[in-house]
């Protein structure tokens, strides 16, 4: 509970400013909290009269933390390909472990993964534990959650990092709930904080509208499902030593209570569009269809992909599966042309990390341009043409 | 067949604003409504019901506002609410919250399917489902956009996946997820309309469900938020001036080397 001293508050307001909640209001010279009140905590750092604290009954921690040491990377692989956001894990993974001086190892989960286990290596995994197992050849939860947690079980990593992915969202939770710890949902950031060596976790909400920071205090492994294309993968290295474990469960544990029928794989654009180097992206101000198309003209000649913001899409003028941002894919190309995109929250934390940005609205101040390493105020329907016949000339020269 | 699905009421994110300058969400009549997602989970849940006979009851844990969404999901095909709403709930994580809708659920009576939303527009983690199921110990299918088949014992349900679709077999009792794709949610009915204002909500506390103190709220969760703020931008904002001409001609120069 927030608790208030109404003998120390001087009714200033200050906590009522700071609350991204509404959740705290001054009535009749003093502060009140209200039932939105999530904890977090803001409020009682910025009263300078020190009326607010948090009684905190604290969770009690569970056996001895010290016990738990390594961090795992949930290497997702599916109809025989490892995901990328796997080795964008084993990135970040080798960086807290190197700051927690703890090895690195990878868990791979299906069904004939020859060769993936050497190839995690190379992206940086010290050990793989390796459980191949037709049970394992389509996706259960049943099967992948239970395999997880008993090689967590046994092992006891300090720290699970999963992609969030359909595959990481849908069963990784389940992984969390048995180990009876604590999981944080599409993280865009991790770091290790210096006092105590605990995963800080950063991830959005609210629809993007806010970031949160969450720690793990009192249980472990400390698990999280990070966003992909957030985080870097290192440089392949074939000549990379690692110990490859093949890990033998009890084959009850892989027996899944759901069937998989058939599996289908289709929208294969959408998955272009996340591995495309360019991204030329429009928004309402392409007015309509027609306008739309010059995208599609200007990303051709750059060989390019396109995408939208979802305003176009709800308009009806490019399908779904173009759309970028919070409901939509992300994308991290080396450079993404935005051409009539306001530049709402939601738009952005779908795109914020290309290389390069490059923003095109005639409204200078455009919130896309807050994100843009270019920026061009001016008519999408004068600039974009002309930058059309530019690289054509290019092309034919 | 019984099915419960479980609601959320959530501020309407259309509305959520982050004032820049005192980085507060900006909540000017910001409305709490019915997350999106469990309006398409409860939709789902009276069609079943309209095919194959049964009850929907709806299940909330939240404040006592919350009642109102209880209502219009009476009002829109519902049979029964219960809020489960207690003081010692406030600031659960998904641990906690899981917990404490399991420990409701298993008060509720028995039941063949429990549909939730994919994910609250709030906190946004897609957790409650797969752990609600786990705490429940039965199957769970996450991001069900189409149920083909349903019999007494079992149901075939498709799930969207990030290159494709999955078509599942799953025995009876289950817990699914469902996206915006599986249907298009109706309006009230007028009847439906009479009968939510008359329904008697069922309310649960903490003693109700009969909870370990221990395992709710802030006090029973895993995790902690340690900060919140807004999602800063890193621009470098270089903005190429003049005419349209050699705005372009500038941007051409720019672009040339990265291609
Ligand atoms: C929960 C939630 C999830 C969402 N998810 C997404 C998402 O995944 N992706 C997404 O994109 N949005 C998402 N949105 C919507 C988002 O908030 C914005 O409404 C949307 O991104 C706006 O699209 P826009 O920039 O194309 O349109 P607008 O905001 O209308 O902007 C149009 C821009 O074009 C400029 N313009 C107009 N005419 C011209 C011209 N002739 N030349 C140059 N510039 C011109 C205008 O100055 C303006 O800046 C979401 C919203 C919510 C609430
Ligand atoms: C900024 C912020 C960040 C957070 N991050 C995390 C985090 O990373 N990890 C974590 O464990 N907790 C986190 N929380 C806490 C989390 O939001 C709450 O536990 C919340 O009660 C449930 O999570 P959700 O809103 O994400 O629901 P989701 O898991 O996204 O909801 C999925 C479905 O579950 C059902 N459901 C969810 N809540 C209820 C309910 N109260 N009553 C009935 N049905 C319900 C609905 O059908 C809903 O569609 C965070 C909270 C805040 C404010
Ligand atoms: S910031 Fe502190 S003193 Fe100011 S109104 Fe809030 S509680 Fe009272
Ligand atoms: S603790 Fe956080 S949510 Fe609660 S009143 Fe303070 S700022 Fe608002």
């Amino acid at each position: 509970m927030l608790q208030i001293d109404v003998e120390a508050c001087i009714g200033c307001g200050v906590c009522e400013s700071t609350c991204t909640f509404g959740a705290i209001k001054v009535e009749g010279g003093v502060a009140v909290v209200g039932d939105s009140c999530t904890l977090c905590g803001s409020c009682v750092d910025v009263c300078e009269v020190g009326a607010l604290s948090i009684k905190r009954e604290e969770k009690a921690t569970q056996g001895n933390l010290e016990d738990w040491s390594g961090v795992w990377v949930y290497a997702e692989c599916r109809h025989g390909r490892i995901a990328p956001v796997a080795l964008e894990l084993l990135g970040a993974g080798r960086k807290l472990a190197e700051k927690r001086g703890v090895a690195l190892s990878a868990v791979l989960l299906g069904s004939k993964l020859n060769g993936m286990a050497e190839e995690l290596i190379a992206y940086g995994a010290d050990k793989v534990f390796v459980v191949d197992d037709p049970a394992l050849a389509s996706f259960t939860d049943d099967a992948y959650g239970n395999a997880l947690s008993a090689l967590a079980k046994k092992n006891k990593p300090e720290i699970i990092l999963a992609g969030a992915t359909a595959i990481g969202r849908s069963f990784i939770p389940r992984v969390a709930t048995t180990l009876a710890t604590g999981l944080t949902a599409d993280c865009t950031n991790l770091a290790i904080r210096d006092e105590d060596g605990a995963l800080l976790q950063t991830r959005p909400a609210f629809g993007g509208n806010i970031m949160a920071t969450i720690v793990c205090p009192h249980t472990r492994p400390q698990i999280s499902t990070v966003r992909p294309l957030v985080m870097k993968p290192l440089a392949r290295d074939a000549g990379r030593k690692g110990e490859i474990i093949a890990a033998n469960l009890d084959p009850n544990t892989l027996k899944p209570r759901v069937k998989v029928l058939e599996s289908v794989v289709e929208d294969l654009d959408r998955v272009n569009l996340s591995e495309a180097d360019i991204v030329v992206a429009g928004g309402r101000g392409l007015e309509n269809e027609k306008g739309f198309a010059m995208i599609r003209e200007l990303a051709d000649v750059l060989g390019g992909a396109v995408a939208a913001s979802r305003a176009a899409v709800d308009s009806g003028w490019i399908p779904y599966p173009h759309q970028v941002g919070q409901t939509g894919k992300t994308v991290a190309p080396k450079v993404y042309i935005a051409c009539g995109i306001s530049g709402a929250i939601q738009h952005l934390v779908g795109m914020q990390s290309a290389d390069t940005i490059i923003a095109i609205n005639r409204d200078a101040d455009a919130p896309i341009f807050d994100v843009a390493t270019y920026g061009i105020v001016g008519d999408v329907f004068e600039i974009v043409p002309k930058l059309i016949e530019k690289f054509k000339e290019r092309k034919s020269a | 067949m019984k099915i419960i699905v479980c609601v959320k009421q959530v501020p309407d994110a259309k509305d959520v604003r982050l004032d820049p300058k005192t980085n507060t969400l900006s909540r000017e009549g910001v409305q709490a409504i019915m997350n999106p997602y469990d309006r398409h989970a409860l939709e789902e849940a009276v069609r079943l019901k309209e095919l194959h006979g049964g009850t929907v009851t709806v299940v909330s844990m939240g404040p006592p506002q919350a009642e109102e969404m209880l209502r219009e999901a009476v009002s829109c095909g519902a049979d029964e609410a219960v809020l489960v709403s207690d003081r010692a709930f406030a600031g659960a994580d998904t641990w906690a919250t899981t917990y404490t809708l399991s420990q409701a659920i298993k008060k509720i009576d028995d039941f063949d399917l429990i549909l939730c939303g994919k994910q609250a527009i709030d906190g946004d983690t897609a957790q409650v489902g797969p752990g609600l199921a786990e705490r429940l110990d039965i199957p769970f299918v996450a991001y069900v956009r189409k149920i083909n088949d349903c019999t007494a014992n079992t149901i075939r349900a498709e799930r969207l996946m990030d290159d494709g679709y999955d078509l599942l077999e799953v025995g009876l009792p289950a817990l699914f997820t469902v996206v915006k794709e599986i249907n298009e949610p109706r309006i009230p009915s007028l009847k439906g309309k009479m009968k939510a204002k008359k329904i008697d909500i069922a309310k649960m506390t903490a003693a109700d469900i009969e909870a370990d103190p221990e395992q709710l709220g802030l006090k029973g969760s895993t995790t902690q938020v340690v900060r919140v703020f807004s999602p800063e931008l890193k621009g470098e904002r270089a903005m190429l001036g003049g005419t349209s001409d050699e705005q372009v001609a500038q941007l051409y120069e720019k672009l040339s080397p990265l291609l």
